[in-house]
């Protein structure tokens, strides 16, 4: 039997338009683009020139430090644009598909016959490696640096969140075969939810299972680590989000990569939430063109409303996107008198509104307002009460704003990503913006560390 | 109500910078808050969704739970007008009283105060921030009724600059400002912070309303205890509170309404208010001398115990901030403050003085937790 781990502390927000579990498709052609900003911590150097012609699997670009991580192409196609910015930073590596798909061959491989440094240079190969995670930083591994742990969450408690174990159907060959691959590198755990029944999750070979039981965030994978096996300064563990080890999976059982994966598509500003199959780097206006509300101005995430980024139509699934959710942008709203106003509608873990007393049942619509002003930090206890690690949350965050370097590895930033703190920022009545201060800390000290 | 927003969208411009009033910008940004709840959206990292409450609600929940304890306060300064003055009186006329005497402090606390923070924001280019709502309520409730207006000005504005705004406004001070206001009367003023004059209003309400109570005097249950005496109240008086004592503290019953909302709505922290009681009673036990008719729990309605383990210990800013060390920081004040009581003979009262101190433990009482948990982290890493 796993090991059960019950988490108390944390917070479930019930939002609107749930995703409802029915699997549709969506025509896959167009433009699809990687976005180095999604791969945390890499400098890209291209590979591929516009108007080159690539295969699915076709490198487009590298990573500067370590070009042995490449970043390959979801379709077959051609470069169409290299979008840049200031300073030339590239933006997007975009790719017009082909009306025939081509796959680059890596040979269907029996991951039972292959060592750690073969399975991790087929992933290096495949460009599957370089959606890996790495704590310390919460940035894309260093290769060189063989990882103490792999981890793998295979749920999320976020809102809105994708439910993988709907999406996992069908793929249990290959998550498995994924996670064998894993075991290969290194010792990797796998974290199920208490709520998840499937025989794929809690009866998964060559990996320790443990079950996690609680409140969001219990499904991050920063708060499982720091339960299981706390990051000490010097060690690197190896974080992988479940859809890439289905990734892994398919290209180790069928020799090409396959970038598919089912994103719930959620909101209450979307017409009929579902599940659709998309692939990663795919533009979202395949997805939510004629699909969400058009009366009032809608936000578009890529992710969930707590971690995710802010998208456009335009924008395209980003690599560790797991949903797609729409909600109001709100910036029409006009509430006279909010701070004594009973606010029936408004959900708040505070109980000086009513949404303790009476909670909706169908969920609420929360727009993406921050509703109310920056202020210092002023009431204590809010972010300790939603952050299920033994880390002190306040002091650490007040260390990263001081800059404090020796305060922040003390307190133990080695062991938090940004997202670990998108329940504090959600609940936060000073609204500081606690992932993006996470953010800078981590880079901060990266920085003076290497 | 769209009117209120035409008229703000109108004003918006001669307030902005460049504008004519640009120099009021804070105080139009704190008009414009006040009426609308701000509806700037959300960065594109990060959070996209955020919980309703901000720092206002939090702050005017503490307002809200202290009205029982002001309006208690208002209805005890006629009543004992009155009873000084030997004349029948009602309920109403109690209050209306109390009403006319405490309106003008409420009127002075908030306009020295604010006046202070607004100006202070308006050049640093802030926001005004509400931690001023607060100590502006809370320093007319805990100064003697006869304290003269001015008086009480200049001690305000004193607090706010050099308890808060140099350290950087709310959210950064490390000592409570209303305290810091009553301490600085405390030592300025001796004369009308204490002794058996100044319970009983003697000021300018008694020219409209006829006799006035002058020379009445009247102890306080601690006074009494402070110089030796018996004390003439008994147990039911101190907790429905109709004694003397500083405008806000003497109901226990009102001060424990506000409690059940404060600990209910989650604003205060109920551990700092339960260790502070267990503290004092534990020392009220063990250390007290026996008084007839005065019995060691009734240390902890009489005086500024209650009102200060409630509304000024539980100070997110100035308290303790790791839930643990809120436990020992509540025992420390409640504990100190029977400590002042039971063996200093010429300080009845020492409420202020414990929650000061404990003020200033606060942060070592945080890095003796922190530093716990630093070093556990550094023995695993080994």
């Amino acid at each position: 039997m796993a090991n059960v781990i019950k988490l108390r502390k944390g917070l479930d927000i019930n939002l609107k338009g749930k995703a409802a579990e029915e699997k549709a498709t969506i025509k896959s052609t167009g433009v699809f683009a990687l976005v180095p900003d999604d791969f945390v911590g890499v400098k890209p150097k291209l590979v591929a020139k516009e108007g080159d012609d690539v295969k699915a699997g076709g490198v487009l670009f590298v990573d500067k430090k370590h070009p042995e991580v490449k970043f390959v192409s979801p379709v077959a196609g051609k470069v169409s644009l290299v979008e840049r910015g200031d300073r030339r930073k590239v933006l997007s590596v975009q790719v017009t598909s082909a009306a025939q798909q081509e796959y680059v061959d890596f040979g269907v491989k029996n991951v039972a016959g292959l060592n750690g440094e073969e399975v991790k240079t087929a992933l290096l190969d495949a460009g599957i490696f370089a959606f890996f995670r790495q704590r310390p930083y919460d940035v894309t591994p260093n290769p060189e640096v063989a990882p103490k742990d792999i981890f793998v969450s295979a749920f999320s408690s976020m809102p809105l969140a994708q439910n993988f174990e709907f999406a996992l159907k069908g793929n249990e060959a290959d998550f498995q075969t994924g996670l064998d691959a894993l075991a290969k590198m290194a010792p990797t755990y796998l974290g199920v939810s208490a709520k998840q029944s499937a025989a794929a999750l809690t009866g998964a070979k060559n990996v320790t299972v443990t079950v996690f039981d609680g409140p969001n965030p219990a499904g991050n994978v920063g708060v499982q680590i720091n339960h299981v096996s706390p990051v000490n300064k010097g060690e690197v563990v190896w974080t992988v989000n479940p859809e890439v080890v289905i990734f892994i999976g398919r290209l180790f059982n069928t020799g090409h990569v396959d970038f598919t994966r089912t994103i719930a598509f959620a909101g209450s500003e979307v017409k009929a939430p579902k599940y659709v199959t998309m692939l990663v780097g795919q533009q979202l206006t395949t997805l939510v063109e004629g699909q969400i509300s058009t009366d009032k101005h809608v936000r578009i995430i890529n992710g969930n409303p707590l971690t995710g980024i802010k998208a456009c139509k335009d924008s395209f699934l980003g690599a560790q996107a797991t949903e797609v959710t729409v909600i109001p942008e709100g910036n029409e709203t006009h509430e006279l008198f909010g701070w004594i106003a009973p606010r029936f509608n408004q959900f708040s873990a505070s109980r000086s509104y009513f949404s303790w007393l009476m909670p909706k049942k169908e969920g609420y619509v929360l727009d993406a307002r921050v509703k109310g002003g920056h202020r210092h930090m002023i009431f204590s206890g809010e972010y300790d009460s939603v952050f299920p690690m033994d880390i002190y949350p306040e002091q650490l965050m007040k260390a990263i704003i001081t800059g404090d370097i020796d305060k922040m590895e003390q307190l133990g930033i080695y062991e938090v990503a940004p997202e670990d703190f998108a329940v504090a920022e959600f609940v936060d009545s000073s609204k500081v913006e606690l992932q993006r201060i996470v953010r800078e800390g981590l880079d901060m000290l990266r920085k003076e560390n290497e | 109500m769209a009117f209120i927003k035409n008229i703000l969208d109108n004003m918006k411009p001669t307030f902005s910078e460049g504008g004519k009033l640009s120099a009021f910008g804070s105080l139009f940004d704190a008009m414009e808050t006040f009426f609308y709840v701000p509806n700037e959206t959300s960065k594109a990292y990060g959070a996209h969704i955020h919980d309703a409450i901000d720092s206002k609600r939090g702050i005017f929940f503490v307002i809200i739970a202290m009205i029982p304890a002001i309006l208690f306060g208002m209805w005890n300064i006629g009543q004992l007008h009155y009873a000084a003055i030997n004349e029948e009186s009602s309920l109403v006329l109690n209050f209306l009283y109390g009403l006319g005497v405490m309106l003008p402090k409420i009127i002075v606390s908030y306009a020295v105060g604010l006046g202070i923070e607004i100006a202070i924001a308006q050049v640093k280019k802030e926001e005004v921030h509400e931690g001023f709502f607060v100590t502006g309520m809370l320093i007319p409730l805990i100064v003697p009724v006869n304290c003269p207006l001015w008086i009480m000005a200049i001690a305000t504005a004193f607090a706010t600059v050099f308890a808060k705004e140099v350290f950087g406004g709310t959210g950064m001070n490390i000592f409570n400002p209303a305290l810091v206001t009553r301490a600085f009367l405390f030592f300025a003023y001796p004369a009308m912070m204490s002794g058996d004059k100044v319970w009983v209003n003697q000021n300018y309400m008694d020219s409209i309303v006829g006799p006035s109570a002058d020379a009445y005097t009247m102890a306080t249950p601690l006074g009494q205890l402070g110089a030796g005496e018996a004390v003439s109240y008994d147990a039911m008086d101190t907790i429905i509170g109709t004694i003397p004592g500083s405008i806000g503290e003497t109901s226990f019953v009102a001060i424990m309404i506000g409690a059940v909302i404060l600990i209910w709505a989650g604003i205060a922290s109920w551990k700092i208010i339960v260790s502070t009681f267990v503290g004092g009673a534990l020392l009220a036990y063990v250390c007290t001398p026996e008084v007839a008719g005065f019995e060691w729990w009734e240390h902890l309605t009489v005086g500024g115990f209650a009102f200060g383990a409630v509304f000024m210990a539980t100070d997110p800013v100035t308290a303790c901030r790791t839930e643990c060390g809120k436990y020992i920081y509540g025992f420390f004040i409640g504990a100190l403050a029977i400590i002042v009581r039971a063996f200093n003979p010429g300080y009845p009262e020492g409420m202020m003085m414990a929650i000061l101190m404990g003020n200033l433990v606060a942060p070592l009482i945080d890095y003796c937790f922190v530093q716990s948990n630093i070093n556990k982290r550094l023995n695993r890493a080994k």
